[in-house]
């Protein structure tokens, strides 16, 4: 399913001494089956982005396409439920939406709610829980007797069940640990490739959007100031430092060492396996230490 | 949704109202509804209502505003004019239809108590309007503090006060984020049958529950880890002057007072 932005505008609390424009005039094209990164610090307007991606905001000026849906500025909307079944959002510490007695009622709750059967999202519910990596043992356990890594999960699985089309995640890997984070991350991009979902990550770190994403928006201030692929993006990284922005360590690293050696290789390298071997290569050839 | 509660709530701005002391802003809507209920003729309802829109005035605040506060009282205050027409039967009949009797007096004590009624909310509003929560509570302490000597526990009240003020803002872009997840997750709180949207409450509340619990226990730790130990010797950071404004306010207020009891008949 493509979801495309077109010149979207978005004012907090509008007509009050409140207003705030928080996005402005953002285009962006989602084709189906990307893996997306949205990069922005905090006030850049990529969590609002991230709303208009199932309708939870309208915009207050331009289009949101969504699949065969158009949602425009000032327009009453229908059948937005069709929508929020295909785009499954991940919110920035999602463990707070779990409320059920059990598990298992937790994970079912949003595909009962989009009209699944019983039994049906039962069985979704045991396959979410086996992609999020938990045992069916914890189904019968009430969510809040989990420890916080596990509450995420769940809370994770819960989205899955729902089998998006999209996957829509705001930070999901935000107060974990370094290994917490790399699983969930992982587990992200094979679903990714498994289901060939659409994958939109909202983050502030480099790393990870230069790790997983086919593409990168880079966000500031509610505007759109950068798009391109991981590569076309970090090939310029002074630039990005300029613009107050993080680089992966990769590339910082790549940078300093080239400073210090005085060699230029032939691109930015985005993994420490690719930039290693770069480097030895140019080691070999001449050594300049 | 959130984004449109406007009643209650402090607008920012430059005025002599906003500048003055939260203690005398309170004392002054204290004698106010006391001294309101002195009109009880034309002449003293003008008043009032001169010396309540010249406050406005002061307090430049949006006229936008102000109607946000009434529109939600301005059903009771209908309904009590509407009290009033049918059941004050004294003075002059003035109009029959069937059993349904309009009287002189009926009318006017309508009108007179509509009156009062929007008088009070305006000028109530315009306290939270122009003066922020925290002013409030400590201007509420102050005024409070000769309490202490029947040991009522005014620090302590105060306190509950200015935390459960502070964490209305959290507290709301809690229940926002919690509501956008669950409608991410199919839930409709605007729509459907009434039942289906009572039941579609719980996913919201429960996770409110859980987190204003979480919150209050992290609340007590932080404090106490940084040597809260009641009021007892406490200072303030935040100290209160009274200025000219505000004994010139007082003495308006008294002046009014001496006018409603030359001009109530």
């Amino acid at each position: 399913m493509d979801i495309s932005l077109k010149h979207v505008d978005y004012r907090y609390q509008a007509n009050t001494p409140f207003e705030r424009l928080a996005i402005e005039d953002v285009s962006i094209d989602i084709p189906s089956g990307v893996y997306m990164a949205i990069i922005g610090h905090t006030g850049s307007g990529k969590s609002t982005v991230l709303q208009h991606l199932n309708a939870l905001l309208q915009p207050t000026k331009g289009s949101v396409t969504i699949g065969n849906h158009e949602i425009k500025a000032l327009q009453k909307n229908k059948n937005l439920k069709t929508i929020r079944q295909k785009v499954g959002i991940v919110f920035q510490f999602p463990e707070h939406q779990l409320f059920e007695e059990t598990v298992e009622k937790d994970i079912i709750f949003g595909p009962l709610n989009f009209g699944v059967s019983e039994t049906e999202a039962k069985e979704r519910a045991r396959i979410a829980l086996e992609q999020v990596g938990l045992g069916e043992e914890i189904l019968d356990k009430s969510p809040f007797d989990l420890s916080g890594g596990q509450m995420r999960r769940v809370a994770i699985a819960g989205v899955l069940a729902m089998e998006p089309d999209v996957i829509v995640l705001d930070e999901p890997t935000a107060g974990l640990d370094p290994r917490g984070r790399k699983e969930v991350m992982d587990m992200f991009y094979s679903l990714h490739k498994e289901r060939n979902l659409s994958t939109i990550l909202v983050t502030h770190s480099m790393e990870d959007a230069a790790r997983y994403a086919d593409q990168i928006v880079i966000m500031q201030q509610g505007k759109v100031v950068k798009k391109g692929t991981p590569n076309e993006i970090f090939s310029a990284p002074v630039e990005l430092v300029e613009m107050g922005l993080d680089v992966p360590e990769v590339v910082r690293f790549q940078l300093k060492l080239e400073d210090k050696l005085g060699f230029k290789l032939e691109k930015i390298f985005l993994t420490i396996e690719e930039l290693s071997t770069a480097v030895t290569k140019e080691l070999s050839r001449g050594v300049r230490l | 949704m959130m984004d449109k509660m406007i009643f209650g709530r402090y607008v920012p701005a430059d005025s002599m109202i906003h500048k003055m002391d939260p203690r005398s802003k309170l004392l002054i809507i204290f004698l106010f509804v006391c001294i309101i209920f002195l009109a009880n003729n034309a002449a003293t309802y003008a008043l009032i209502g001169i010396y309540t829109f010249y406050m406005l005035g002061l307090s430049r605040v949006p006229v936008r505003f102000l109607y946000g506060g009434l529109k939600p009282v301005i059903w009771l205050v209908l309904f009590t004019l509407v009290l009033q027409l049918f059941f004050t039967k004294e003075g002059a009949l003035l109009y029959q239809l069937g059993p349904v009797k309009i009287y002189e007096e009926g009318v006017r004590q309508g009108i007179f108590i509509s009156l009062r009624f929007f008088f009070l909310i305006l000028m109530t509003s315009l306290l939270t309007l122009t003066t922020t929560p925290i002013e409030i509570t400590d201007g509420l302490e102050t005024l409070l503090h000769p309490l202490k000597r029947v040991r009522f526990p005014v620090h302590e009240m105060a306190l509950m006060m200015s935390i459960s003020l502070r964490f209305i803002p959290t507290l709301m872009q809690e229940t926002d984020k919690i509501m956008k997840a669950q409608i991410a997750r199919g839930v409709e709180f605007a729509s459907g049958p009434f039942k289906e949207r009572i039941k579609a409450v719980i996913p919201l509340l429960i996770p409110l529950f859980v987190s204003s619990f979480k919150r209050a226990e992290e609340l007590a730790i932080a404090m106490e880890a940084r040597g809260y130990r009641g009021g007892e010797g406490r200072t303030k950071y935040r100290e209160l002057s009274w200025k000219n404004a505000d004994s010139l306010q007082m003495a308006l207020l008294v002046l009014l007072t001496i006018l409603l009891f030359l001009l109530r008949s």
